[in-house]
C-alpha cells in the first residue's frame, strides 16, 4: 500500500523526482570527485614537488565543493516540493472522499480514526516521501557511484568492498529487523501506560471512593515496568548498531591500507589511488548506513499507509442517482414503508418492518428506550444510511431516487449532539441556506426561543461561535442548532431528542411557537420527554427495532404497555396521585 | 419527569463532572493536539520558564545513579580518547607506506643525507624536503611490512576496544535512562492519588493526561537523544582538538575557520527554520481542526448541502499548510547539506594546505591523512551539539511541567496516630460546618444538621447551589474550612481517609468503569467479595438481567469507555459495585440524563434496593425519591436555607415550596389530569387493571 500510495502520489511531480534526480546525481558526482582530486594532488602535485599544481587542483577542488551544495540544495528544493505536495494530495483525496462517504462508513471508522487519518497518517506518507526523495535517492547514487570509483581506481582493491558491503548490510539487517518489532511492542506498552493513567484520570472519585488508589498505583506500576522492560531491550538494540557499523567501517579501512600497502609496495597502485580509495569505501558505507536507517521509518509509514488505504479504498454506499427526482409529488410528507435497517456486521436488524406515514404539517414522535433505534430511524428520512429493506418516502418520492441534493433541501435535521461549528452566529445559522436576510435569523432564533441571549451576546449575531460550540451552554447550542434548521426553510423537520437540555418552560414555548409559526413544516420528533410529545398527532413507540404502538398518547395510554411503562418511569407511580 | 434536565447539565458542568459530550470534545481536541505533536520535522514548541533550575533538577532525577554515570563517563572517556588516537596511528601506517614507496626510488645502501642531496641538486626542493621530513626512511628498502603490520594490528586493538566501551556506555546510559523514567512515572502516578480533588477540579483532565504521557515521552526522548550524546560529543570536540594541535597549528587553524562558518550558518537558517515551523505548525492546527469539524459534524454538513462549501474551505487551508510545510522542510532539510559543505571546505583546505606543508617538509603524509580524519570526527560532533540546543530546550520545558505538576500542594496525610473507627450504623452530623472552593466565593457557611441511621436525605436545590459539594465532603474529598462532620459520632478530619471511605459507598452520575470484566468492575467496591457475593449485587441491581444476554457474561470484556453497553446498564453496572462494598452509608447521585426511561426505572428500582437499610444522602432529580425522604435539604447559594419533610415544608411555603412550583408541579398537575381521566375512563369501563398499573387514584 505504502509504495502504491507513493507511487500514486509522487507521479504529478514526476518532473520535479527527474530534477531531484539529476541534482542529486551532480551532488553525488561532486562529492566522488573530490577524493580523486585528493588523489591527483597527492601523485601529481605532492610526490613530484609540484606546489603549482596543488594550488591548482585545490582551487577546483572548491569549485566542485561549491557545484556540489547548490545542486544539494536545489535538489532539496524540488524534493520538499514534490513529496509536501504528494502530501497534499493525498489529504485533499481522503478529505474528499470521506465527504462523499455515507453516515455508515462515517461510523464505521469512527469520526476520530477518520481524522488521524486525514492528519496524522498522511503526515507519516510524507515524510517518508521526503526522506525518500532526500536520502533515499542520494544513499545508493553515492554508494553506486563510490563502488564504480572504487573499482575506477584500484580493480584489485575491490574485493575488499565487495566484502564490506555484504557483511554491512547483513549486520544492519539483522539489528534493525529485531529492533522493528520491539518497536511496535514499545509503542503498544505506551498506550497501555497511558491508557491507565487516562482511566485513573476520569474516575479518580470512584477510585477514592472505593480506596483503590494501592490497586491502581500497582496496575500502573505493571505497566511502567513493563514499558521499562521493552525499552530496555529496544535501547540494548540500537546501542549495538551504531559502535558495530563503526567497527565494519574502520576495519575496512585497515583492510585497504594493508592489502592496499602490498600492491603500492610491488608498484601495481599509487599511493594517492589509496587515500582516494579508502574515502570511497567511506562514503560508499555510509551510503549504505544511511539507507539501513531509512528502512526503520519503513514499518510506521506502512501502518499509515495501510490505514489511509482502507479509507481511499472503501466506496460510499451513498451512491447519487443518475437522474434523480428533482419534484416532490407531495411535499411535506414522510412515510416508512416496512422498513427494515441493519447496521453493517451486526446480526440483528436494529428496524424491522417499521411503517408509518406523516402528512404535511403533522407531528409525529418517535420514543422508545436506547437502542432501540430512534435516532437510526430518523437518520433514514434525510438518506444518511441507506435502508436494507422497505423503503422511506420523503415528498412521495422513495429517497434513494431522489436528487440528494433537492431532497436535503426540504429537510432540517437538527441532531443529537448539536454540533456548530465555529464562526459566527449569524454564519451556524447561514449553514443551510447563505442568502438568508437578517430578519429572517431573528424570527428563526425568536421560534427557537433563542433571541434573549443571542441579542445579549456580545456582537449578537455577529458573536463568535467557538469549535463545536463549547462557549455557549448546551441548552443554548440546542435552540441554536433548532434555529439553524428553521432558516434552512425545510418541508420537514426532524428534531433527533433536540429538546433534552431545555427546561420544561423554554421546552413547551419553543413547540408552541414552532407549531404556531410552522404550521405546515412536517416535524418528526424523537423525545425522552413524554410531556414533549403528548400533543403529537402520531406516536410511534419502538422496541427491540420493532413498532410496538401507534397513536396518539391517549389511545397509547390505554393499549400499550411499553408507553405506559415509559410514562409511569417519569412521573413515577405517585405522579399522579 | 425529567424536569430539569438542563440543571443537570449546567450542573454537571458548575462542578466539573463532564458531560459525555464534553468528554468527546476533550478527546478531540487531544486527539488534535497528539496529531499536531507528531508533525515532526521540528522539535515540539515550548520554552522552559526557569531553564537552569529545571535543567538541573532534570539532571538531578540521574542522582540515584550517580555512581553508574560516573563509571559511563569514564568509558566514555577512554573511548574518546581511544577513537581520537587512532587517525593517528592510522597516519603513521600511512607514512610507512610513503616512506616505503619513495624509498624504493632511491638507490639501495644510500643515506638519507645523500638521497636528499640528491635531490636538491636535481633541482627536486619540494621532494627533498619530503624526504628530509621522513623519520624512518630506508633508501631501496621499499615498504615495511613488519613495522606496518605492528602498526595496523595496534590499530584494530584500537578500534574494537573504542566500538566496545562505545556500546557498553550506550547500554549503561539506556539502562540508566529507562530506569529513571520509570521512576519518574511513578513519581507521578504517586502524585496523582495524593492530589487533593480540587487540583483536579482546577485543571483539566486532559492536560494532565498529556503532562504525564507526552511531557514524559519527549524527556525521554530528550535524554536519550541527547544526554548519552553530549558527553561523548563534547569529549570528541576537546580530544579532537587536542590531537589536531599536537599534529599542527597551522592545519588546526584551517579547521577552526568552519566555526565562524557553522555559526553563521546556525544564526541564518537556524531562526528562519524555526520560525517557518512556527507557521507549519499553526497551519497544522488550523487544518487539524477544520478536519475535526467537518467529520465530526459529517451529517449536518451532508443535509444542509455544504460538502462543495467545505471541500473549497478545506482545500483553501490544505495550499497553505502545504506551502509553510514546504518552506519548513526545506530550510531544515538543506542544513544537512550546509553542514556538509562546510565539511567539504574544510577538506579541500586540509588537501591544499597539507600538501603544502608536506611539500615544505614541514609535515608527514600521514599526518595530513589523519587530519582529514580527524575533521570529519570534528564537524560530527559539533553539528549533533548545535541540533541539541532545541531537544535540551524543548526536553526542558517538559521536564518543567512535570515538575510543576510533582510540586503542586498535596493532600493532608492521614494522622498516623487515627483512632480506630467505631462501629456504627451510619449516624451522620454536620457541625457549623463551612467550605468554599475559593476564599472570595463562601459557598456553605455555617452548616448543621443530623441524619440518624438508616434514614434517607434527598438534597434538593438549583444548579450550583453546592449540593454535590456537600455530598462529597462526607467522603472527605474535600477539607473543611471550618466545623467538622462526625460519622458515627467521630470527626472524619481526624480519621484516615480510608477508613471513611470504606464506610461509605458512591454512585456518581458518571458512570465510571475501566476497561475489564464485569465481574471485576463489580468487585472493585470490595476487593475480597465473593463471586456469590458479586452475583449477589448484580441480581440485586438488575445487572444480572443484562449480563445474560451477553455472550461472554460476567467476563465480557468493558473497553475503555465501556462504549461496548449502554448508558444505562453501565450505571447499574456502578450501582452494584457499591452493592457490594456494602457501605453504611450511601451517597447517591441520582442524574439519569443520558438514561431512557425504561431504563432509569430499574435504576429506580436497583438504588431503592440499595438504599434499604443504609442511610443515604441523595441528589434527588426524582419526585417520587424527594417525598420520600426522611428529611429534605433545601440548598440555596451553598447553604442549607430548608429542611423538613415534604409535608412541612410545602406547608411552610418557603423555597422548596417555590422550587416545587416551578419545577415539578406544573408537569405533575397536567398528568395528574390526565392520569385520573384515564383512570376514570378504565374504571367505568371496568378495566381497572391499567390504571392500577400506571396511576393508582389517590
Amino acid at each position: 500500500m505504502l509504495a502504491k500510495l507513493l507511487v500514486r502520489y509522487l507521479k504529478p511531480s514526476v518532473w520535479l523526482l527527474l530534477g531531484v534526480l539529476l541534482f542529486q546525481f551532480a551532488s553525488a558526482l561532486a562529492m566522488l570527485y573530490l577524493p580523486s582530486l585528493n588523489a591527483d594532488i597527492i601523485d601529481n602535485g605532492l610526490s613530484r614537488g609540484d606546489t603549482e599544481y596543488i594550488w591548482r587542483t585545490g582551487v577546483l577542488m572548491l569549485t566542485v565543493s561549491l557545484g556540489q551544495i547548490v545542486a544539494s540544495i536545489i535538489a532539496t528544493y524540488l524534493a520538499a516540493k514534490a513529496a509536501m505536495r504528494a502530501g497534499r494530495d493525498l489529504r485533499d483525496d481522503i478529505f474528499a472522499r470521506v465527504s462523499g462517504f455515507s453516515e455508515r462508513e462515517v461510523t464505521g471508522f469512527g469520526a476520530g480514526s477518520l481524522i488521524t487519518r486525514n492528519t496524522n497518517d498522511v503526515q507519516q506518507v510524507q515524510m517518508l516521501a521526503m526522506m525518500s526523495a532526500t536520502f533515499l535517492v542520494s544513499a545508493p547514487l553515492l554508494a553506486i557511484g563510490g563502488i564504480i570509483l572504487a573499482i575506477e581506481q584500484s580493480v584489485s582493491l575491490s574485493w575488499i568492498i565487495a566484502v564490506a558491503v555484504p557483511v554491512l548490510l547483513v549486520v544492519a539487517a539483522l539489528i534493525i529487523s529485531r529492533m522493528v518489532p520491539l518497536f511496535r511492542t514499545y509503542q503498544q506498552k505506551l498506550d497501555a501506560v497511558n491508557r491507565v493513567m487516562r482511566e485513573q484520570l476520569t474516575g479518580i472519585r470512584v477510585i477514592r471512593a472505593f480506596v483503590r488508589e494501592p490497586i491502581e498505583e500497582e496496575r500502573f506500576r505493571e505497566a511502567n515496568t513493563d514499558i521499562m522492560v521493552v525499552g530496555r531491550k529496544v535501547g540494548s538494540l540500537f546501542v549495538v548498531l551504531f559502535p558495530a557499523i563503526m567497527l565494519i567501517l574502520n576495519v575496512t579501512v585497515v583492510g585497504v591500507i594493508w592489502f592496499g600497502g602490498i600492491q603500492v609496495d610491488a608498484g601495481e597502485v599509487q599511493i594517492g589511488t589509496l587515500f582516494a580509495f579508502m574515502q570511497y569505501v567511506m562514503i560508499i558505507l555510509s551510503g549504505v548506513m544511511m539507507a539501513s536507517f531509512m528502512t526503520l521509518m519503513i514499518p510506521r509509514a506502512s501502518v499509515s499507509a495501510e490505514r489511509i488505504g482502507e479509507v481511499l479504498d472503501s466506496q460510499s454506499t451513498l451512491e447519487r442517482p443518475a437522474n434523480g427526482v428533482v419534484e416532490q409529488p407531495e411535499p411535506g410528507t414522510v412515510e416508512f414503508r416496512d422498513v427494515t435497517f441493519t447496521y453493517p456486521g451486526a446480526e440483528h436488524p436494529i428496524l424491522s418492518d417499521v411503517s408509518f406515514r406523516a402528512e404535511p404539517g403533522q407531528t409525529v414522535a418517535i420514543v422508545g428506550s436506547t437502542g432501540a433505534g430512534k435516532t437510526t430511524l430518523v437518520s433514514l428520512i434525510p438518506r444518511l444510511f441507506d435502508v436494507t429493506g422497505g423503503a422511506v418516502l420523503v415528498g412521495g418520492v422513495d429517497v434513494r431516487q431522489a436528487d440528494l441534493d433537492a431532497l436535503w433541501s426540504t429537510i432540517g435535521l437538527v441532531p443529537q449532539r448539536p454540533f456548530l461549528f465555529s464562526g459566527t452566529v449569524a454564519s451556524n445559522l447561514r449553514f443551510g441556506r447563505e442568502e438568508a436576510t437578517d430578519a429572517e435569523l431573528w424570527h428563526a432564533l425568536e421560534i427557537a426561543q433563542a433571541s434573549d441571549f443571542v441579542s445579549q451576546m456580545e456582537g449578537g449575531l455577529d458573536a463568535r461561535i467557538a469549535q463545536g460550540g463549547t462557549n455557549v451552554s448546551g441548552g443554548q447550542r440546542q435552540r441554536l442548532a433548532i434555529a439553524r434548521a428553521i432558516v434552512h426553510n425545510p418541508r420537514v423537520l426532524v428534531f433527533d431528542d433536540s429538546f433534552s437540555a431545555l427546561d420544561l418552560s423554554t421546552d413547551a414555548r419553543l413547540r408552541q411557537a414552532l407549531w404556531r409559526e410552522l404550521p405546515d413544516v412536517t416535524k418528526i420528533v424523537v423525545a425522552q420527554r413524554v410531556s414533549t410529545i403528548t400533543d403529537a398527532d402520531r406516536i410511534v413507540v419502538l422496541d427491540d427495532g420493532g413498532v410496538v404502538g401507534l397513536g396518539t398518547h391517549h389511545e397509547l395510554l390505554e393499549t400499550c404497555r411499553t408507553y405506559q411503562e415509559i410514562v409511569e418511569s417519569q412521573l413515577g407511580v405517585e405522579a399522579a396521585r | 419527569m425529567s424536569t430539569d434536565k438542563t440543571a443537570i447539565r449546567r450542573g454537571r458542568r458548575a462542578e466539573r463532572e463532564l458531560t459525555d459530550e464534553e468528554k468527546l470534545e476533550l478527546e478531540l481536541a487531544e486527539q488534535a493536539r497528539l496529531a499536531a505533536d507528531d508533525w515532526s520535522g521540528g522539535v515540539a514548541p515550548g520554552k522552559p520558564a526557569h531553564f537552569w533550575p529545571s535543567f538541573r533538577r532534570l539532571i538531578g532525577l540521574l542522582k540515584p545513579h550517580a555512581w553508574a554515570f560516573v563509571f559511563v563517563s569514564i568509558l566514555g572517556a577512554v573511548g574518546v580518547v581511544l577513537a581520537v588516537l587512532s587517525p593517528k596511528v592510522l597516519g603513521e601506517a600511512t607514512n610507512i607506506l610513503f616512506e616505503g614507496v619513495v624509498s624504493s626510488l632511491a638507490p639501495a645502501g644510500a643515506t638519507k643525507e645523500q638521497v636528499v642531496q640528491g635531490l636538491i641538486d636535481a633541482g627536486q626542493q619540494d621532494l627533498a624536503n619530503i624526504v628530509e621530513a621522513m623519520q624512518n626512511f630506508v633508501p631501496g628498502a621499499g615498504v615495511n611490512f613488519l613495522a606496518l603490520s605492528r602498526v595496523l594490528l595496534l590499530v584494530l586493538v584500537l578500534y574494537f576496544a573504542s566500538s566496545l566501551l562505545m556500546w557498553l556506555q550506550g547500554y549503561v546510559i539506556n539502562v540508566i535512562m529507562v530506569r529513571t523514567m520509570w521512576r519518574l512515572r511513578e513519581q507521578v502516578e504517586a502524585k496523582i492519588n495524593s492530589l487533593p480533588l480540587r487540583y483536579f477540579d482546577r485543571v483539566q483532565r486532559g492536560e494532565v493526561i498529556s503532562r504525564v504521557t507526552n511531557d514524559i515521552d519527549n524527556i525521554t526522548q530528550m535524554m536519550q537523544q541527547s544526554l548519552s550524546g553530549a558527553l561523548t560529543s563534547v569529549l570528541t570536540v576537546v580530544g579532537v582538538l587536542i590531537m589536531m594541535l599536537s599534529i599542527s597549528w597551522q592545519l588546526t587553524l584551517v579547521v577552526l575557520v568552519s566555526f565562524p562558518l557553522m555559526g553563521i550558518l546556525f544564526g541564518v537558517i537556524g531562526p528562519r527554520s524555526q520560525k517557518a515551523f512556527g507557521i507549519q505548525w499553526r497551519k497544522v492546527g488550523r487544518l487539524n481542526a477544520r478536519v475535526e469539524e467537518s467529520f465530526s459534524g459529517h451529517a449536518l454538513v451532508k443535509v444542509f448541502g455544504r460538502e462543495q462549501a467545505a471541500r473549497e474551505a478545506f482545500r483553501e487551508e490544505n495550499e497553505e499548510l502545504y506551502q509553510a510545510s514546504f518552506k519548513a522542510q526545506f530550510l531544515a532539510n538543506i542544513m544537512q547539506p550546509a553542514m556538509m559543505f562546510i565539511g567539504n571546505l574544510t577538506y579541500v583546505g586540509i588537501a591544499v594546505f597539507g600538501a603544502l606543508m608536506v611539500a615544505a617538509g614541514q609535515l608527514r603524509l600521514g599526518d595530513v591523512q589523519a587530519f582529514i580524519q580527524y575533521s570529519q570526527q570534528f564537524t560530527q560532533p559539533l553539528a549533533q551539539l548545535g541540533g541539541m540546543a532545541a531537544v535540551v530546550q524543548s526536553g526542558t520545558a517538559s521536564a518543567e511541567r512535570v515538575f510543576q505538576f510533582l510540586d503542586e500542594d498535596e493532600q493532608e496525610p492521614d494522622a498516623a496516630d487515627a483512632p480506630a473507627p467505631v462501629e456504627g450504623d451510619g449516624t451522620i452530623e454536620f457541625q457549623n460546618v463551612s467550605f468554599s472552593y475559593s476564599p472570595e466565593r463562601p459557598l456553605i457557611h455555617d452548616l448543621s444538621f443530623r441524619v440518624e441511621p438508616g434514614q434517607t436525605v434527598a438534597i434538593v436545590g438549583p444548579t450550583g447551589a453546592g449540593k454535590t459539594t456537600l455530598v462529597n465532603l462526607i467522603m472527605r474529598f474535600y477539607e473543611l474550612d471550618g466545623g467538622r462532620i462526625l460519622l458515627n459520632g467521630q470527626n472524619i478530619a481526624e480519621l484516615t481517609r480510608r477508613d471513611i471511605r470504606a464506610k461509605t459507598g458512591m454512585v456518581l452520575q458518571d458512570p465510571w468503569l475501566f476497561a475489564g470484566t464485569i465481574r471485576e468492575n463489580i468487585r472493585y467496591g470490595r476487593a475480597d467479595a465473593t463471586d456469590e457475593e458479586i452475583l449477589e449485587a448484580a441480581r440485586a441491581t438488575y445487572v444480572d438481567r443484562f449480563v445474560h444476554s451477553l455472550p461472554d457474561g460476567y467476563d465480557t470484556l468493558l473497553d475503555e469507555d465501556a462504549s461496548n453497553i449502554s448508558a444505562g446498564e453501565r450505571q447499574l453496572i456502578t450501582i452494584a459495585r457499591a452493592f457490594v462494598a456494602q457501605p453504611s452509608v450511601l451517597i447517591l447521585d441520582e442524574a439519569t440524563s443520558s438514561v431512557d426511561t425504561r431504563t432509569e426505572l430499574l435504576l429506580q428500582h436497583a438504588m431503592a434496593a440499595l438504599r434499604r437499610g443504609r442511610t443515604s444522602f441523595v441528589i434527588a432529580h426524582r419526585l417520587s425519591t424527594i417525598r420520600d425522604a426522611d428529611l429534605i435539604l433545601v440548598m440555596e447559594n451553598g447553604g442549607i436555607v430548608e429542611k423538613g419533610t415534604h409535608d412541612e415544608l410545602i406547608a411552610a411555603e418557603g423555597a422548596y415550596y417555590r422550587l416545587y412550583n416551578s419545577q415539578f408541579e406544573q408537569a405533575a398537575i397536567d398528568l395528574d389530569e390526565e392520569f385520573r381521566v384515564e383512570a376514570e375512563e378504565a374504571a367505568t369501563r371496568g378495566e381497572g387493571e391499567t390504571a392500577d398499573e400506571t396511576a393508582p387514584v389517590n
